[in-house]
């Protein structure tokens, strides 16, 4: 909830540039968790430089991660749930997420608002979040508070309650949260349009916070039946960072975690998969809203899970020299030599369960039509997947993305954040740890490889975002 | 003590929870006297340097907002012998990571490095800092990206409404604009005007710098005059006027086609010297403050579902105060939730807290104080915030019981002072219903003005 008033005096790191490449990145609409209580979610990964990481799981099937962090006697504490939107029944779109919420509506054990309250006086902060493939709940406490944090945690796994009463307004909320970040901005609303057209079979084609009209029919059954398929201890993952070592977190653990039964067999996540896509789509809206335009180009990619050998390890590179920064090929060429974008980049979301995607984008600079980026933007591919990277720009790439491991360890709930996303995304502790290693060993051939197999025009969507022809209201 | 040329005076210990994980700020001074905090800890082989020049976008020429953001954009885009691309290559071979904003009250900059690319970093900081090139090719290029972030924000709701509530709060004066500029005005800029405003605010006695990591003073204080020693003495700063907000009861309707409705809405807060700032940080917290606890979330989003998100904040500039908040609810509801806040402003300003939600304030706001600084990038930033509040470097150590000290009736009078009789200037942008864009609650335009000058 950060204060909106002048941004750039109370949010420190509302330097320009950052500001920018988050606007563009809205403008996008790079797929985001939506949390019960704003701020923005994180960009997610799951990667890290060796942290001294520990690992046990309880005899009712909890997995357990401790990131031990000593330099200030704080714990992050999370738990996290192999649940997302993408596990919905169909025309229930937005029950995760609305589950999310209404897990803050109190249990058997506990009435409504007790946790935040004992948060609160506790000197904590709590939120949660949900995306295509996990729901999690969160804690930042004082480390003497984490046994508390502990309990009630495990008490809501189990002890929900929900009645009408609480349930209807929560509803109410979750609806302004799509009109705030969906209805409110026609970008978000083209990006709705663009994941839609993407998956042509499996749900991540639905949006995280759900349709506005299958929304407004969510009720308490829908979101108990969904809390009684996933929410046990065998589908969900314990990460604390912080001021603990692994005896202290086994023995807090075993005593309030421990005691919940497991409540019924590890749900299968078997989503519906895509079919060969086979042709090439485009989507634009027009809005009167819209006075800077935008381009992307997404396309169906594998996920860490899904990739075969080194290709997601190479598509992160891939996305790093072709869109990654100021000397990224898609800047240089469109925004510093020709000048024809006021902005361009590229980002890959491989952290996902199923495939994902590969995105590619730019911003014109005024008089420029978005049918010359997008040549312009095709003509990058087309030099990188013929002639592929050169060794200095692999380089530089490497060095950029195990440098934001090692500045990861400055921050315990980046680390947290990274095991539970990994963990509910079918990565491991290893292959997170073993990050950067692997990313050491992919060669500039491997680089050219992914690119030829991933930046197939028939695999993608175009998304064009311009403003309405003159009188044309929305 | 002197210790190699350098001065290390006094230490503080941040014993914000429990004494094992103290950590000493040290005053390390420069042989040319400037002035870091710094907090030296080597778990995590990284650096993080936090500093600004007092001044800020208030220092911009009132006919010209933006000059200050978009030199903010251009120090990294070419410095000394190198252009923007290899600037950029250097940052990116030794991974070092600078960034630099303007905010209102100053121009700001941060440094991350490896530990092990400490002078490289250090030398990239300098040549940004005291060499940028200010080409022509990245002029045109940021302020493009300038000019597009501002068509975008035209027509986003919240940023058409901060606007707003700026320039009606803050008529004729700097405050009432915004840092980033106008198209008209981001387009007029000329590299004399970068050029003047760097030669004006980029000085050694308005700079604050705080470095926390793996780094010692021994070592920093030399490296504190590499980088800043070649700046002149002094800076030429303005005078910037002391305001307080006008318009409060003061309703603006800005007419936008979308289902929801952004409202800002806010009056006079307090300047951060103020005796009363922390009474006031306790009484905004049982507002509107960052918990799900708040009388604001409880009445408009828990009880009624009016909202996603609504919260009220204390703003204190170097030369006014504000005390603001926000809400987002549908063009239906608008109406209802702002008699609602308003209703909450009056309540809490005529009968004030209990002692209950005094006590469980007091736990939230010192409880969590420790969370301010646990990773060291947090911990620079603090720093260099509190040096820019002119707070003492003790500040961490005492601020706790500062907070346990207020009392119920510090909270009332603050509560009294600062919510008045609840009128606030309000700015809406959607198509609201249920609200006039007249004044507000009986209070005729001219007299809420007055009132307005606490």
């Amino acid at each position: 909830m950060a204060p909106a008033f002048l941004a750039s005096r109370t949010v420190p790191s509302g330097y320009m540039k950052k500001l920018l490449r988050l606007m563009t990145h809205a403008l996008i609409g790079a797929a985001a968790a939506t949390l019960p209580f704003g701020g923005a979610a994180q960009a997610q990964t799951a990667r890290a430089t060796a942290p001294n990481v520990e690992t046990f799981t309880l005899d009712n099937g909890l997995d357990v991660v401790v990131v031990p962090d000593r330099r200030a006697p704080v714990v992050t504490h999370m738990i996290w749930y192999r649940a997302g939107s993408a596990d919905e029944p169909p025309g229930k779109s937005g029950i995760a997420h609305f589950l999310e919420h209404l897990m803050f509506k109190g249990t058997k054990k506990h009435p409504a608002g007790e946790f935040s309250n004992q948060v609160s006086e506790l000197g904590g902060q709590e939120n949660a979040f949900t995306s295509y493939d996990y729901t999690a709940y969160y804690q930042r406490v004082p480390k003497t508070a984490l046994k508390t944090v502990m309990e009630f945690e495990a008490d809501r796994m189990t002890g929900l309650v929900l009645t009408d009463e609480v349930v209807l307004p929560e509803r109410d909320v979750i609806l302004e949260e799509r009109r705030m970040r969906t209805d409110s901005d026609p970008s978000a609303q083209l990006s709705e349009a663009v994941s839609a057209a993407l998956w042509m079979n499996h749900p991540y084609g639905l949006p995280i916070i759900g349709w506005e009209h299958e929304m407004q029919t969510l009720n308490r059954d829908d979101a108990i039946a969904f809390y009684e398929r996933f929410y046990t201890p065998n589908n969900a993952i314990l990460v604390i960072a912080g001021d603990v070592d692994k005896a202290e977190v086994e023995t807090l653990a075993r005593e309030t975690y421990g005691a919940v039964p497991r409540r019924f067999a590890t749900p299968v996540r078997n989503r519906p998969t895509e079919p060969p896509q086979l042709a090439a789509r485009q989507v634009a809206l027009a809005d009167a809203r819209v006075r800077q335009p935008s381009v992307s180009r997404v396309y169906l990619s594998p996920s860490y899970r899904t990739a075969e050998g080194e290709q997601a390890y190479a598509l992160d590179l891939l996305s790093v020299i072709l869109g990654g920064g100021s000397t990224s090929r898609l800047y240089r060429s469109l925004v510093v030599e020709q000048g024809i974008a006021a902005s361009a980049g590229a980002y890959y979301s491989g952290t996902a369960l199923d495939a994902n995607r590969f995105a590619v984008y730019a911003l014109p600079r005024p008089g420029v039509e978005l049918t010359a980026l997008e040549k312009a933007i095709d003509a990058e591919i087309g030099r990188l997947t013929r002639d592929g990277v050169t060794p200095e720009e692999l380089d530089r790439a490497k060095t950029r993305l195990i440098a934001e491991t090692i500045y990861d360890l400055d921050n315990q709930t980046s680390l947290a954040r990274t095991f539970g996303v990994a963990l509910t995304t079918g990565m491991s502790v290893e292959d997170v740890v073993n990050w950067p290693e692997r990313i050491k060993a992919v060669t500039a051939e491997d680089v050219a490889a992914a690119a030829r197999t991933v930046l197939v025009t028939r695999q993608s969507v175009t998304g064009l975002l311009e403003p309405a022809p003159t009188g044309d209201r929305p | 003590m002197i210790v190699r040329g350098l001065l290390v005076i006094v230490m503080s210990f941040m014993v914000v929870q429990g004494a094992a994980a103290a950590a000493k700020i040290q005053r390390v001074i420069s042989p040319s006297g400037i002035e870091a905090w710094l907090v030296s800890e080597d778990t995590v082989p990284v650096i993080a340097m936090d500093f600004a020049f007092r001044g800020g976008s208030a220092q911009d020429d009132a006919a010209k907002p933006g000059v200050a953001n978009l030199l903010s954009g251009l120090l990294d885009e070419g410095a000394g012998n190198l252009d923007s691309q290899a600037f950029q290559q250097r940052l990116e071979e030794t991974s070092v990571e600078i960034a630099f904003g303007a905010t209102r009250d100053s121009f700001d900059g941060s440094l991350k490095t490896l530990s092990e690319k400490k002078e490289d970093a250090f030398e990239l900081l300098r040549l940004a800092v005291t060499e940028a090139r200010l080409d022509a090719e990245p002029i045109e290029r940021i302020r493009a990206q300038t000019l597009a972030r501002l068509r975008h924000n035209s027509t986003d709701p919240g940023d058409i409404a901060q606007e707003t509530f700026a320039a009606s709060a803050f008529p004729d004066h700097p405050y009432g604009l915004r840092t980033i500029g106008t198209e008209e005005s981001v387009a007029a800029i000329t590299r004399d005007d970068l050029v003047q405003f760097r030669a004006n605010n980029f000085a050694r006695s308005n700079l604050v710098v705080a470095v926390v990591g793996a780094i010692d003073a021994e070592t920093l204080a030399p490296a504190l005059d590499r980088i800043f020693g070649a700046l002149p003495a002094e800076p030429k700063l303005k005078p910037v006027a002391e305001i307080w907000p006008k318009n409060i009861g003061q309703n603006q309707v800005i007419d936008l086609d979308v289902p929801q409705t952004t409202i800002l809405f806010g009056r006079g807060g307090l300047m951060r010297e103020d005796p009363d700032y922390i009474p006031a940080v306790v009484m905004n917290h049982i507002l509107g403050g960052g918990t799900f606890t708040s009388r604001l979330f409880t009445e408009v989003r828990e009880k009624r579902g009016l909202a996603y998100s609504v919260y009220s904040y204390l703003d204190p500039m170097e030369r006014s105060g504000l005390l603001a908040g926000g809400v987002a609810t549908k063009n239906e509801r608008a109406g209802e939730a702002i008699d609602l806040i308003e209703a909450q402003f009056r309540s809490l300003s005529e009968d004030g807290p209990t002692e209950d939600e005094l006590a469980k304030a007091k736990k939230y706001l010192t409880g969590s104080y420790a969370l301010n600084f646990d990773s060291s990038a947090k911990i620079a930033r603090g720093l260099k915030q509190i040096r820019l509040n002119h707070l003492p470097i003790d500040y961490i150590d005492n601020r706790n019981a500062l907070i346990e000290a207020v009392t119920v009736d510090d909270v009332k009078r603050v509560a009294k002072r600062l919510l008045g009789d609840g009128q606030l200037l309000v700015v809406a942008v959607g198509k609201p219903v249920g609200f006039g864009s007249a004044s507000r609650g009986g209070v005729a335009p001219e007299a809420a003005r007055g009132a307005a000058a606490e």
